[in-house]
C-alpha cells in the first residue's frame, strides 16, 4: 500500500520530498491534479495518480504546462481543491494563462507546484521560477525540509482559498529528490462536489463569469490580495528563527539553503555567533518580520539558489527601514560570497562564513585530498551521459549521421528536450547542432529552411520525441508547412515519455492513473497538416538510410519520418532480451581490422566493450539489452545475435 | 525500538555506482531498516539523467537527533559503498578522509569515453592500491559474480547492503532487512534477495572478525 494511503495519523514515514508534497495534496482534500513531467517534478503526480481511485482523485498528465495549469483551474473555477505540477521551465509554458489567471483570480484551492533545478542536474537550464510570483503577483511558498513540504502544501490551499489567488509553492531538486523523516496529519473523508456558478455580475469573485476583465478593477483586486498575504506572512509559523538574540552576522534563507546554512553554522560551531532567519512565505515579503530581525545584526548573509531573488526583495526592505535598523553590509550574490550560478551545497555557505568572520576550515587533510584527487584523476575516468544498451536513439542517430554523410551537403540537425538530447555528449553522434525548448527544433529548423535566397542551402533536419510533439512541435510543423519550409522533421517515437520515467502521453492508449484512453494518432496529424510522412524502424539501418536521403533529396516542402521503436527502459521491454549477441572471436580481427574499432569507437554502447587484453570487441552480457542492433556495425560480421 | 547508539551523529553514508545499478533501490532499502530502528534519515540523491551512463549517488544521513543537509560535507564520509569500483574512487577525492571504510563491488561498467577508446579503465590492482592508500578499511566483493549465481546480476546491489550489514557499522540485521523487503516483495522474489543478502553479510563477516 502506498504511504500516501496510510491512515494512522502522528506516524513517521520516510517520505521523498515529491511524495510529502502529494500527501499534503490528499490532507487538504485536494479533488483534481494536471502537470506534464519534468525531473524533479514528476513523482508528485505520479503518486497522486496511483492513489487516483482510492482516493476519489482526477489525475492527469496534460498536453503541455499551459494546458495543465488550465485544466487544474476549472476545478477551482468550480470550487474543487486542485493542484498544478511542473518542473521550472514548464512555468515558461505556463505563463500566459498564469498571468490571466493571477489576474481573474481562483475559487477553490489552488497550487502550481513548480521544482527548480539548481545546478541543471536534470536540466538543460537552471531556470528561475520564483521570480514568475513577483512578476505576475501571486503569493510564494518555499518549504524548508521535508515535514514542512508536506504541511506547507496543505496549508497553502487554506491560503489560497482565504485569499481567492492561486499560491505558487516552490521545490527544487534537493528537496523534492531528497528524502526525510515525515510526521502524517489525517486524510479528510467524503468527496467534494463541483459546481460552477458564472451567472452572477462581472466584478462578482464567487459567482461571476471568470476572468482578468476589467483590468483596472481586477489587477487592483490582484494587488489587495497580496497585501493580505503579505499581512498574514507576518504571523507565518513557517518563517522562523535560530540563533543569538545579537548574531554576529544574520543568515537569510529558504528552500534547501536553509539545510545547508543550518548544517554550516553547525560545522563552524558558530552557534553562538550565527542567526539563521529561514522563511517559507518568500513573496511577498513581510516587512516587519525582516526588520525585527535585520535590526539584531550588522552583517546579513542571504543564501539561496539560483538568482538573486530574495537578495533583491531583503534589500528593498532594508533601504526602506534603514532610518529604523540602521546600515547594513550585504553578502550574497551580488558581492561574490555567494556564488551565483550552480547549486549550493553545505561547504559553500561554511566558506562564505569561515571568510565573513574569519573562522578557519578544513575540510579535508590538504595531503590526504591531493592524494585522493590524484588517485581519482588517475582511476576514475570521467563518465560521459551516454544512450542506454538497447536505446532506439542510438540507432536513429547512426542512420541520421550515414545518411547526412552520404548526402554530402553539410546537412545538420536542429532538437530539443528528450532522452535523444543525449545526441550531444560523449556517447551521442554529435549531429545536433541547435538544441533549446520542448519543440524548439521544429521552429528553428521552420526558420533555418527559409534561409535559401540569403545563401543557406544545407539540408535542414528536426528531431523531436512523441511526447514532445504533442506537447510544442505541432504548431511548429504547422508552421513549416504553411511557410513552405524545406525540412525533414524525425520523430523518435519511443512511445512514451521516457525521460521522466515513462508517463502517459496523447498518443499512448492509457492516460495518467492507468485506464484506457484513445491514442492520438501522430502520423495521421502530420499527414493532416499537409506533411508528406513516411514511417519506419531505426533498428533496420539499411532502409532507414535510404528513406532519410530520399527525403532530404525531396525539396518540395515538409517531410516528416517517425522513426518507431520502444525505448529498452519501457515496462514492455525492460529486461526481456530479444537476442542473445555475442562476438565472434574467430571472425573479429581486432586491431587489425580496416575498420578502426568502428563498433565501439563510434557505436558507443555501453555494452559493447573493448577488451585491452584480446584486443578484440566483447558484449558486456550483464549489460546488454539483447536488441541485436550492433550486428549490423561490423563490416566482419563477427558480431552474431541468436534470438534468446 | 529503544534508541540506538551511532558511531557518529549524523553517520554518513555513500551508495554510489552507475545508472541502472539499482542505486537508488539499495538507498531507499538501507534507509527504510534504518527508520524502523527509530532513527531519523535524511536521503539526497541524483537522478534523472542517471539511466543513462552517468554515475549515481545517493547520500544518506542517519541521525538520532533530526534532519541534516541532503548534501554531505566534503571529506564528511563514514561509509562509502560502490556498486562499481572506480566511482569508489571517484567518491572518495571529494569525500573520503582517513577514517572512511569503504566497500566496493569489483565488477567495472565502463564510461563511454573508455568504450571510444579516449580513456583507459585501471586495473583491479591499481583500483585496489588507491582504495587502501585512503581508507581505514577496504572490502571488494564479487557482488555482480555472486548475484549472477543468484539468477540476476541486478542483485549486486543487495549483496552489498548485506556485506555493509556484515561489517557492523551500523545497526542492520537480516530480519531487519526482511521486514522492509516484505512491504514490496513475496514469495521467490522475496526469497533470492534475504538470499543475496545473507551472502553479502557472510562474505564480510569473518575477515572483520579476523582484524
Amino acid at each position: 500500500m502506498s504511504v500516501l494511503l496510510e491512515a494512522a495519523e502522528g506516524s513517521s514515514h520516510l517520505l521523498m520530498g515529491n511524495e510529502a508534497i502529494a500527501r499534503g495534496a490528499l490532507e487538504a482534500g485536494m479533488s483534481v491534479a494536471a502537470g506534464y513531467p519534468g525531473t524533479p517534478s514528476s513523482e508528485i503526480l505520479e503518486n497522486l495518480a496511483r492513489v487516483a481511485e482510492e482516493r476519489n482523485l482526477y489525475v492527469e498528465w496534460s498536453t503541455n504546462e499551459k494546458v495543465a495549469l488550465e485544466v487544474a483551474a476549472a476545478a477551482s473555477f468550480a470550487g474543487l481543491r486542485t493542484l498544478c505540477v511542473m518542473k521550472q521551465n514548464g512555468v515558461n509554458v505556463a505563463s500566459d494563462f498564469l498571468l490571466h489567471l493571477a489576474g481573474s483570480g481562483t475559487r477553490g484551492g489552488m497550487i502550481l507546484v513548480t521544482c527548480d533545478d539548481p545546478g541543471a542536474l536534470s536540466s538543460v537550464n537552471e531556470g528561475e521560477s520564483r521570480h514568475f510570483a513577483r512578476m505576475i503577483e501571486i503569493p510564494l511558498l518555499e518549504p524548508g525540509d521535508f515535514q514542512e513540504a508536506k504541511d506547507m502544501t496543505k496549508w497553502a490551499f487554506d491560503l489560497s482559498e482565504d485569499l481567492g489567488t492561486l499560491v505558487m509553492l516552490r521545490s527544487v531538486t534537493r528537496m523534492s529528490h531528497a528524502s526525510g523523516n515525515v510526521r502524517l496529519g489525517a486524510l479528510p473523508e467524503g468527496t467534494p462536489r463541483a459546481e460552477f456558478k458564472a451567472d452572477g455580475s462581472m466584478l462578482d469573485p464567487n459567482e461571476g463569469p471568470v476572468l482578468s476583465m476589467p483590468v483596472a478593477v481586477k489587477h487592483g483586486l490582484q494587488q489587495e490580495r497580496i497585501a493580505k498575504a503579505r499581512d498574514l506572512f507576518e504571523r507565518s509559523p513557517f518563517n522562523t528563527y535560530e540563533g543569538p538574540d545579537r548574531p554576529e552576522v544574520l543568515i537569510v534563507t529558504s528552500s534547501a539553503c536553509t539545510l545547508y546554512s543550518r548544517e554550516a553554522v553547525q560545522a563552524l560551531n558558530l552557534q553562538g555567533r550565527v542567526g539563521l532567519l529561514k522563511l517559507g512565505t518568500t513573496w511577498p515579503l513581510p516587512p516587519n518580520l525582516l526588520k525585527k530581525y535585520l535590526v539584531r545584526s550588522d552583517r546579513i548573509l542571504i543564501v539561496e539558489e539560483v538568482l538573486t531573488f530574495l537578495e533583491e526583495n531583503v534589500k528593498v526592505i532594508a533601504a526602506e527601514e534603514a532610518k529604523e535598523i540602521g546600515i547594513k553590509t550585504f553578502y550574497g550574490k551580488n558581492d561574490g560570497t555567494i556564488p551565483m550560478r550552480g547549486e549550493l551545497s553545505p561547504d559553500l555557505v561554511i566558506g562564505a562564513l569561515s571568510r565573513i568572520l574569519d573562522v578557519p576550515y578544513q575540510a579535508a587533510d590538504p595531503e590526504y585530498e591531493k592524494k585522493a584527487q590524484a588517485a581519482a584523476l588517475a582511476n576514475a575516468p570521467q563518465r560521459g551521459l551516454a544512450f542506454c544498451p538497447g536505446c532506439p536513439h542510438r540507432a536513429s542517430y547512426w542512420n541520421i549521421r550515414t545518411a547526412l554523410k552520404m548526402d554530402d551537403r553539410d546537412g545538420f540537425v536542429c532538437g530539443d528536450i528528450g532522452c535523444y538530447t543525449l545526441d550531444v555528449f560523449p556517447g551521442g553522434a554529435g549531429t545536433l547542432k541547435t538544441l533549446h525548448s520542448m519543440g524548439s527544433g521544429t521552429g528553428v529548423a521552420s526558420g533555418f529552411g527559409k534561409l535559401g535566397p540569403f545563401g543557406l542551402n544545407r539540408p535542414v533536419l528536426s528531431v523531436c520525441g512523441d511526447s514532445t510533439f504533442f506537447h510544442a512541435a505541432m504548431p511548429a510543423l504547422v508552421n513549416a508547412v504553411h511557410h513552405r519550409s524545406n525540412i525533414t522533421m524525425i520523430i523518435l517515437d519511443n512511445s512514451g515519455t521516457a525521460m521522466t520515467g515513462f508517463q502517459s502521453h496523447p498518443g499512448l492508449c492509457v492516460n495518467a492513473m492507468g485506464q484506457e484512453a484513445p491514442d492520438v494518432d501522430i502520423a495521421k496529424i502530420c499527414a493532416a497538416i499537409g506533411a508528406k510522412v513516411e514511417i519506419g524502424d531505426p533498428f533496420d539501418f539499411a532502409e532507414t538510410r535510404e528513406t532519410l536521403n530520399r527525403l532530404m533529396e525531396d525539396e518540395e516542402g515538409v517531410k516528416v519520418l517517425i522513426l518507431r521503436q520502444k525505448c529498452a527502459l519501457s515496462p514492455e521491454k525492460r529486461g526481456i532480451r530479444q537476442y542473445n549477441v555475442r562476438v565472434d572471436e574467430a571472425l573479429c580481427i581486432g586491431e587489425d581490422c580496416g575498420c578502426n574499432r568502428l563498433c565501439t569507437r563510434i557505436f558507443r554502447c555501453p555494452a559493447l566493450v573493448w577488451d585491452t587484453e584480446n584486443r578484440r570487441a566483447r558484449v558486456d552480457e550483464v549489460l546488454c539489452a539483447g536488441c541485436g542492433v550492433c550486428t549490423q556495425v561490423c563490416p566482419q560480421s563477427a558480431i552474431r545475435k541468436e534470438v534468446a | 525500538m529503544g534508541t540506538l547508539q551511532l558511531p557518529r551523529d549524523p553517520y554518513n553514508l555513500i551508495i554510489t555506482g552507475v545508472g541502472g545499478q539499482g542505486n537508488v533501490m539499495a538507498s531507499r532499502v538501507l534507509s527504510g531498516m534504518l527508520v524502523n530502528r527509530g532513527l531519523t534519515v535524511t536521503i539526497g540523491e541524483t537522478f534523472g539523467a542517471s539511466q543513462r551512463g552517468g554515475s549515481v549517488m545517493s547520500h544518506i544521513r542517519v541521525s538520532a537527533q533530526g534532519t541534516w543537509s541532503p548534501q554531505i560535507p566534503r571529506g564528511k564520509a563514514d561509509v562509502v559503498v560502490a556498486l562499481e569500483p572506480a566511482e569508489a574512487v571517484r567518491v572518495l577525492a571529494a569525500y573520503g578522509h582517513p577514517g572512511v571504510i569503504v566497500l566496493s563491488n569489483t565488477r567495472p561498467v565502463y564510461p563511454v569515453g573508455v568504450i571510444t577508446g579516449e580513456l583507459s579503465y585501471p586495473s583491479l590492482d591499481e583500483i585496489r592500491t588507491s582504495l587502501e592508500e585512503l581508507s581505514a578499511q577496504v572490502r571488494l566483493i564479487d557482488a555482480t559474480d555472486m548475484a549472477i549465481r543468484l539468477g540476476n546480476p541486478i542483485l549486486a546491489n543487495i549483496v552489498m547492503i548485506g556485506a555493509l550489514a556484515g561489517t557492523g557499522a551500523l545497526p542492520l540485521t537480516l530480519d531487519n532487512f526482511k521486514a522492509v523487503m516484505e512491504q514490496t516483495l513475496s514469495g521467490d522474489k522475496l526469497e533470492v534477495n534475504l538470499k543475496a543478502f545473507v551472502e553479502g553479510m557472510d562474505v564480510v563477516k569473518p575477515q572483520i572478525r579476523q582484524q
